[in-house]
């Protein structure tokens, strides 16, 4: 894919003024990097604050067309109890295809709108395939509105809060998963408490005519950092984060992602999704295979697509996610194992260009989440 | 006499020994190394077979051998502190020493004015 054809965000110009390396990224141009480098741009997203440019992904409205609860829809590709979903919440779900397997993830949010509406925000790879499966499977019952016309910013790490409660003092009151509309600089913005660095922090729906004043707004702070694509990759995975069509494809299921904390409890007992039958049967017995963390023993990284062996060297899994952690100062990484294999401390090997590297696998997440839940009063 | 190749590794030849690391360019472009594989003492490689490996954050890349010869000495501070690449490529982030096998190989590179030249066309 040329440069020409590599469309671009609203930032677009404000990256190349920050001196941001561009690349292709799922068909758009991206910083994967500023000057200040990807191990630092880490550390300072974990130290201080970082400002991130995440405006690729897909954002929408699901409305219903007839009267119903869009998430009771929704609830027939996706695992998640999504119905239940109190205005303001928000929630990690899947879409799975019909044999169960995963064809993204997305936040799913509820609305404060009247007719319960949800915004919801997809994986930029994956966002025609995600839309168009849900207006083919679900098209009498909801309608989607792309939301193209709209940047989303991140801003993440301890700093977040205080540096964001200076332009709106109510952000402060939101919980981890919690989600509103808030008036930043004169303009209202959908402001949720999430991210996918395991720090603390937002993330910010802004409209594209106003996403470059804002951000520049933000940058004017001293403790607040561009921060790129390639710390974006570093951090999540520090924190255990599953990569969309990296760490699960449609041929794995929620169980074998490890991703069971998705499935909605009276879900399970139900069934009641695609796939059902095996997840339910995955549940009750235990998938063959497992995604799990790994610890090299070196300092070499093993990255994507490295092959996982047993003492014996036999080929047993691959390794799905890999690279340097800078806050860890060592290199991690996440792969599937067979269930044998998946437990803390297990001893493996990982082939390096060609070598038998030790490791163990790990428990996830590397680096501890320090996500504001809400206190259990 | 210190010599560049077009794939952004610096020779410096002293005594029939070549002294191999990568320009400032491409650790630049690399950007932080966390990781250096060196080869063996001892081992010999032909021009263009991949001699080393050096890690950034993101990705990894092969360090070719720019020239036939034997390994006489690696730099084993690398393993350690990996990111002496970034910060002094041309002096303490020097990856091996081999010998010159054929002085002929030599004639191609570009000196460091040339390379200079080399690197401003790429930008």
């Amino acid at each position: 894919m040329t440069d020409e054809t590599l469309l671009k965000r609203p930032l677009y110009d404000l990256h190349v003024s920050a001196g941001g390396k561009m690349v292709p990224f799922a068909g758009y141009s991206m910083p994967v990097q500023y000057p200040l480098g990807i191990m630092k741009e880490h550390l300072h997203c974990r130290e201080k604050a970082g400002l991130f440019d995440v405006s690729h992904m897909g954002q929408c409205y699901i409305r219903s067309v007839n009267a119903g609860d869009p998430a009771k829809a929704l609830e027939k590709l996706m695992p998640g109890a999504l119905a239940v979903l109190k205005p303001g919440k928000m929630r990690l779900t899947l879409l799975l295809n019909d044999e169960g397997g995963i064809e993204d993830d997305l936040m799913v949010t509820r609305t404060f709108d009247a007719d319960e509406t949800l915004y919801v925000v997809v994986n930029a790879a994956c966002k025609d395939k995600d839309y168009s499966i849900i207006e083919d499977k679900l098209g009498s019952q909801v309608v989607i509105e792309r939301l193209d016309e709209h940047a989303l910013l991140a801003l993440q790490g301890p700093q977040a809060e205080s540096i964001l409660a200076e332009f709106a003092p109510e952000v402060a009151g939101l919980s981890f998963m919690e989600s509103t509309m808030v008036t930043l600089e004169g303009t209202i913005c959908r402001v949720s408490r999430c991210g996918y660095t395991g720090e603390d922090g937002y993330e910010i729906s802004v409209p594209q005519e106003e996403a470059s004043a804002f951000a520049e707004r933000l940058l004017r702070h001293d403790d607040v950092e561009w921060i790129g694509l390639g710390a974006r990759d570093s951090l999540r995975l520090e924190a255990g984060l599953c990569l969309s069509g990296h760490d699960f494809n449609a041929d794995t299921s929620p169980v074998e992602a490890n991703l069971n904390f998705v499935l909605g409890k009276k879900r399970r007992e139900a069934g009641d999704f695609p796939g059902g039958a095996r997840i339910l049967a995955e549940l009750a017995n235990g998938a063959l295979k497992k995604l799990v963390g790994i610890l090299p023993g070196g300092r070499a990284p093993a990255r994507e697509g490295a092959e996982i062996a047993d003492m014996d060297g036999n080929i047993i899994g691959i390794v799905t996610s890999g690279g340097f952690g800078p806050t860890m100062g060592a290199p991690v990484a996440m792969g599937y194992v067979p269930a044998d294999f998946a437990a803390d401390g297990t001893d493996i090997q990982l082939i390096v260009r060609g070598k038998p590297l030790p490791a163990k696998v790990a428990k996830t997440p590397f680096v501890a989440q320090r996500y504001k839940r809400k206190k259990i009063s | 006499m210190l010599k560049f190749t077009e794939d952004h590794e610096w020779l410096n030849i002293e005594d029939g020994v070549a002294t191999v690391g990568i320009t400032d360019h491409a650790q630049n472009a690399l950007g932080d190394i966390v990781f250096v594989e060196l080869p063996e003492v001892s081992a010999d490689f032909n021009k263009g077979d991949d001699a080393a490996v050096v890690e950034s954050v993101k990705a990894a890349s092969e360090v070719y051998a720019p020239i036939s010869g034997t390994i006489t000495e690696i730099n084993t501070v690398l393993e350690g502190k990996p990111d002496n690449v970034n910060s002094s490529p041309m002096d303490d982030g020097w990856f091996f020493k081999m010998t010159v096998a054929d002085a002929s190989e030599l004639e191609s590179f570009m000196d460091e004015t040339a390379y200079g030249e080399y690197v401003a066309g790429l930008e």
